[in-house]
């Protein structure tokens, strides 16, 4: 199967296309993928990006037989990129979309390279980070959670996580392992058995975290000064 | 060059998606216009709330093109090119639509235009009217009180006057809020109005002293003036005549746009004038505005309100004109103009 993976919930602007076996043993493979990292130019660099990795892979976008994305945890705006950018794809090419956790697609390709449990943190901005906690098969054991770095490295005085992995990884003071965002392959491998079993059941939901900053007004505000 | 073009509007807190069809003579005919509001949702904050409205056109999005296809009763195939609102408006809500519209546009392998929100709101005019001649739009809602000087719909439009402060639309929600009426203040004060005396008080026209930029506008003095007579009459613990205020300051509003509007068409040669913009569903503007056109021999025209407020129609006839004219289609790296000007 022909998948499509994106994901625009940290600092990079990855999209890639990745072959996925129809036995549930064997591994996806990554045809070919483009990772950009400017994260102020997501909704521009995106769509470039899905069509040169097609072109690398020479496959077009007709011949995709689905489509998965990151649904964060990540800043809002980008977030949304590519969010929207899959949802679009997948009702115009009518194929299936599958949303997946960005902080468990960094712990697929992470998983590796970790001898026990580790983390996987990245940038929330304004002073705080996403994370969430795997065990050595990549499965998600807490999170993901939104909060100030010092907050998470006081959890971790419990002797659980060996390393992390993410954008961020480095604050946790634990042995820092790759990657530092998601792959199109990690993407994949995380819906691998969602992408096999065909159809998307309701559309992928973004993992904001966070309520909008907004404020409600109850009085009328004095415009005048008296 | 005949057509038939999706288009896609999120600048604010619409989720539009309007599909029209150009033929060969440049006549549109509108096929659908699907909207998906998220104003409730921003009438407890008093005003839009960004973060919210981006969060409901990443819901609404697609579920709105397909409402589109399904009452046009066309199929992906059929569509000749994809519109989508590029800026101005908020950043975060303008990004959803156009990436969306790359999405749609390189999947169905058709060419992509970003367009101009205000030109959009022109353009807009020509699916109830029929082809437009060069004019002199008026375009005001909440999020910009704008004098477009409009030779051609596909040709070079520029903006001769804008408000340096609050838009039009933004005063009357302001005010409303003020009186104690619900968000958008528009309707309402438009409503409560009917029963006022719009000479009761004599609110400040903004801008129109013989010094002042001819061509653009100023509402927050004018909001700051109601705000003064309302607080005075509570300090002394008497009634505010709610419908006179109402009335008074929807008068000094519409009185400088039309007076703008007409001066400026008749200075630049213009025989028509064109309204648009969610304000210009406003019934007072309209009556006043259809008064001064006539007594200045300017055609007056207004598309129907739910042609007026933000909707996907106006960017699908202003991609039809667009791709009808053989202009140069957007590339996907298109970004939003969060920012432009005008
Ligand atoms: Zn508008």
């Amino acid at each position: 199967m022909l998948v499509l993976a994106v994901d625009t919930a940290t600092p990079a602007v990855t999209a890639g296309v990745v072959e996925l076996p129809p036995d549930p043993a064997g591994p996806a493979r990554t045809r070919a993928e483009r990772v950009a990292h400017d994260a102020r130019r997501h909704g521009e660099l995106l769509m470039p990006s899905v069509l040169d990795a097609c072109a690398e892979a020479d496959v077009r976008l007709r011949n995709l037989d689905a489509i998965v994305v990151g649904t964060g945890p990540g800043p809002f705006t980008g977030l949304r990129v590519g969010m929207v950018t899959a949802l679009a794809l997948a009702d115009a090419l009518d194929v299936p979309v599958h949303g997946v956790c960005s902080l468990d697609a960094i712990a697929a390709d992470a998983a590796a390279t970790a001898c026990g449990r580790f983390l996987v943190v990245t940038d929330a901005r304004r002073r705080e980070v996403y994370w969430a906690a795997y065990d050595e098969q990549a499965r998600r054991q807490d999170g993901p959670h939104v909060e100030a770095p010092a907050a998470l490295v006081e959890r971790l005085s419990a002797p659980a996580a060996v390393a992390a992995a993410g954008g961020s990884a480095a604050l946790t003071g634990l042995a820092v392992l790759e990657p530092a965002s998601p792959s199109p392959r990690g993407l994949v491998t995380v819906a691998a058995a969602a992408v096999r079993a065909g159809a998307s059941g309701a559309p992928p939901q973004p993992l904001y975290l966070r309520r909008p900053d907004a404020v409600e007004s109850r009085s009328r505000k004095r415009v005048s000064t008296p | 060059m005949s057509g038939l073009v999706l288009g896609i509007e999120t600048s604010c807190d619409e989720t539009g998606v309007g599909l029209v069809r150009i033929d060969g003579n440049g006549r549109v005919t509108l096929l659908a216009n699907e909207i998906a509001s998220s104003v409730d949702e921003h009438a407890r904050f008093g005003g839009v709330v960004p973060e919210v409205a981006s969060r409901a056109h990443l819901q609404a999005m697609v579920p709105t093109v397909r409402r589109a296809m399904a009452t046009a009763g066309v199929r992906p195939r059929d569509i000749d090119a994809v519109a989508v609102t590029a800026g101005p408006g908020l950043a975060g809500a303008l990004l959803v639509g156009v990436a969306a519209a790359k999405a749609y546009a390189a999947a169905w392998d058709v060419p992509l235009y970003g367009v101009n929100h205000l030109t959009a709101h022109v353009a807009v005019d020509t699916v109830q009217h029929g082809p437009l001649p060069p004019a002199l739009a008026l375009l005001v809602s909440g999020g910009h009180s704008n004098l477009l000087d409009v030779p051609d719909l596909a040709g070079r439009i520029t903006s001769i006057g804008a408000t340096i402060d609050d838009a039009a639309g933004e005063a009357f929600d302001k005010v409303a809020r003020l009186l104690g009426l619900p968000f958008p203040g528009g309707p309402h004060i438009d409503r409560m109005a009917r029963d006022g005396d719009n000479a009761a008080i004599a609110f400040p026209r903004g801008l129109t002293g013989p010094r002042d930029a001819p061509f653009d506008f100023s509402f927050s003095g004018l909001k700051t003036a109601v705000a003064r007579y309302v607080e005075a009459l509570e300090r002394v613990g008497r009634p505010i005549p709610v419908a006179d205020v109402a009335a008074s300051f929807q008068e000094a509003v519409v009185d400088v746009l039309t007076a703008k509007a007409v001066r400026a068409a008749r200075e630049r040669g213009m025989d028509t004038l064109l309204l648009g913009g969610g304000v210009a569903a406003n019934s007072r503007l309209r009556a006043l505005a259809q008064e001064r056109c006539a007594a200045a021999g300017l055609a007056l025209r207004v598309p129907r309100p739910a042609l007026c407020t933000d909707n996907g129609a106006m960017v699908a006839a202003l991609g039809a004109h667009l791709l009808a004219a053989g202009a140069k289609p957007s590339d996907l790296d298109l970004p939003c103009e969060c920012v432009t000007a005008f």
